[in-house]
């Protein structure tokens, strides 16, 4: 069973088509990123994945439910690293992760637990008792993949997970990502082409709302005939070489 | 469980923010302890009682609900500005884990406000008696009003707008309409009619019925502060739904 499969996906904003008949298979384990110039259309897929926009037409099933029809399922299944960091300000470390953990339904003992792997995974033990809003740019960005990872989501949605990570602590992010690969199926947004280089499994490039090609990194080298990965993007994104 | 864990979230959020805690729970106190000092200054061949403690301690409990609204509204703006909110959308939460869980810690914080807030104005003068826990309840019950504009807010605007309008717009037009500080039914006319249409001058109303022990007296001005609140927290769940499933 795929983890993730969509069927003439779309989503239109009054004369705008945000997504355009997106027909796409995700594998479980699969790490899929997707990349598009700003405004193409990934974000709005993430979000009608994720439940938290309804697609206009078409259809996505997570994990063998179906976005429109049972939206509290696949959310049970899923999490997010939104592209800003979402954190609770006035909360500390500890307590930001375990109120996510309650969320998911995760009772007082299971949580603290899970707050303590992740404080592990993420090297947050020695910040956590501080608050959220007092922690650098990095910790805070690792704290918010942290809260995505602590539900145990089968499938995870990392929306520029690197945005203003320093080089060191981009790095430490990846080889987490990269343990969690064939664990949990993951869709990657970013702006990073070595990034997507160093972690995809697979790419989908979109533009203006319609998804334009997919495949490995060398397969969409070789279906546009360059070398980089940055100009096969460009002459898939409908820029010129 | 949610909405326990998402209002434990949401309590604490506004408590460790001490401007909160300054207009929450000290500025109605002060205002109480500077109205009754101007109050002990009005020579008694006046025979003015606007400032007798009977009167300004039901205005300063409501005034202290006002700022339920700049809470509510405040923090939910910052949770949409901020994305967290967009982290909980993802959640398995509902609306009314959302809505609850956003009011319960307001209803919290004006049972404590409430009650220091008439506490003190036993120290004044106030008649220590079982009414001063009935309008404890009367005060919690005309601060849905304020809690659903203050949701309202959030919903639709930013930060800096909710602070506008529920931080600086609301408490004057709360001050000036309800009767908290001007004789409105000594003013009467158009003014008078006004403020009758409103609920403000009707929550004081209601809890100075309560603390007179009028307990019948109650009935039609929490009517009219209830028939607002019943339309406002409509308008509210909605422009909260329409923010949840992404619709605008």
């Amino acid at each position: 069973m795929n983890a993730i499969t969509t069927s003439n996906l779309c989503k239109i904003y009054g004369e705008h088509i945000a997504v355009d008949n997106l027909n796409l298979s995700i594998g479980q384990g699969e790490l899929f990123s997707l990349l598009g110039v700003n405004g193409a259309g990934k974000t709005t897929t993430i979000k009608m994945l994720s439940c938290l926009i309804r697609p206009t037409s078409g259809n996505a099933t997570i994990l063998g439910d179906n976005v429109n029809e049972k939206p509290q399922a696949v959310k049970q299944k899923v999490n997010i690293s939104p592209q800003e960091i979402a954190v609770g300000s006035n909360l500390s470390v500890n307590e930001n992760m375990e109120l996510i953990a309650g969320l998911y339904g995760q009772d007082n003992k299971t949580a603290k637990e899970s707050a303590e792997k992740m404080a592990m995974l993420f090297g947050l033990e020695s910040v956590l008792k501080k608050k959220a809003k007092h922690l650098s740019g990095g910790m805070q960005r690792r704290l918010s993949i942290a809260m995505a990872l602590i539900s145990n989501p089968e499938i995870l949605y990392l929306d520029e997970p690197t945005l203003g990570l320093d080089v060191l602590a981009r790095r430490e992010l990846w080889d987490t990502i990269t343990t969690l690969k064939g664990k949990v199926t993951m869709i990657l947004t970013t702006h990073y082409l070595e990034e997507v280089e160093a972690l995809s499994d697979r790419v989908g490039v979109m533009s203006s709302g319609k998804l334009t090609a997919v495949g490995t990194v060398a397969e969409l080298m070789e279906y546009t005939g360059t070398n980089k990965l940055e100009d096969a993007f460009i002459v898939l994104a409908g820029g010129v070489l | 469980m949610k909405i326990y864990i998402f209002s434990k979230r949401n309590l604490k959020e506004i408590l460790r923010d001490p401007i909160n805690l300054f207009f929450g729970l000290a500025f109605p106190l002060v205002l109480l302890f500077l109205l009754s000092v101007i109050n002990a200054n009005i020579p008694p061949e006046a025979n003015n009682p606007m400032f007798e403690i009977n009167n300004i301690a039901p205005g300063m409990a409501v005034f202290g609900t006002v700022f339920m609204a700049l809470f509510a509204g405040m923090l939910l703006a910052k949770d949409r500005s901020s994305s967290f909110l967009i982290r909980l959308f993802t959640s398995p939460m509902s609306a009314i884990d959302f809505l609850l869980g956003y009011t319960i810690p307001m209803l919290i914080m004006v049972v404590v406000q409430a009650t220091i807030t008439l506490v003190t104005a036993c120290i004044f003068g106030l008649p220590i008696n079982v009414n001063i826990f009935l309008a404890v309840f009367v005060t919690v019950l005309s601060s849905f009003l304020f809690i659903g504009i203050g949701l309202l807010c959030g919903s639709i605007m930013n930060e800096k707008a909710v602070g506008g309008i529920c931080g600086a717009l609301l408490t004057n037009v709360t001050g000036w309409l309800s009767g908290m500080f001007i004789p409105i039914d000594l003013i009467g006319g158009g003014f008078q009619t006004v403020t009758h249409i409103l609920p403000f001058y009707h929550s004081i109303k209601a809890i100075k019925a309560v603390l007179a022990g009028d307990l019948i007296a109650i009935l039609p001005h929490i009517g009219i502060v209830f028939a607002y609140t019943i339309v406002i927290y409509f308008i509210a769940i909605l422009s909260f739904r329409k923010t949840m499933y992404g619709d605008n």
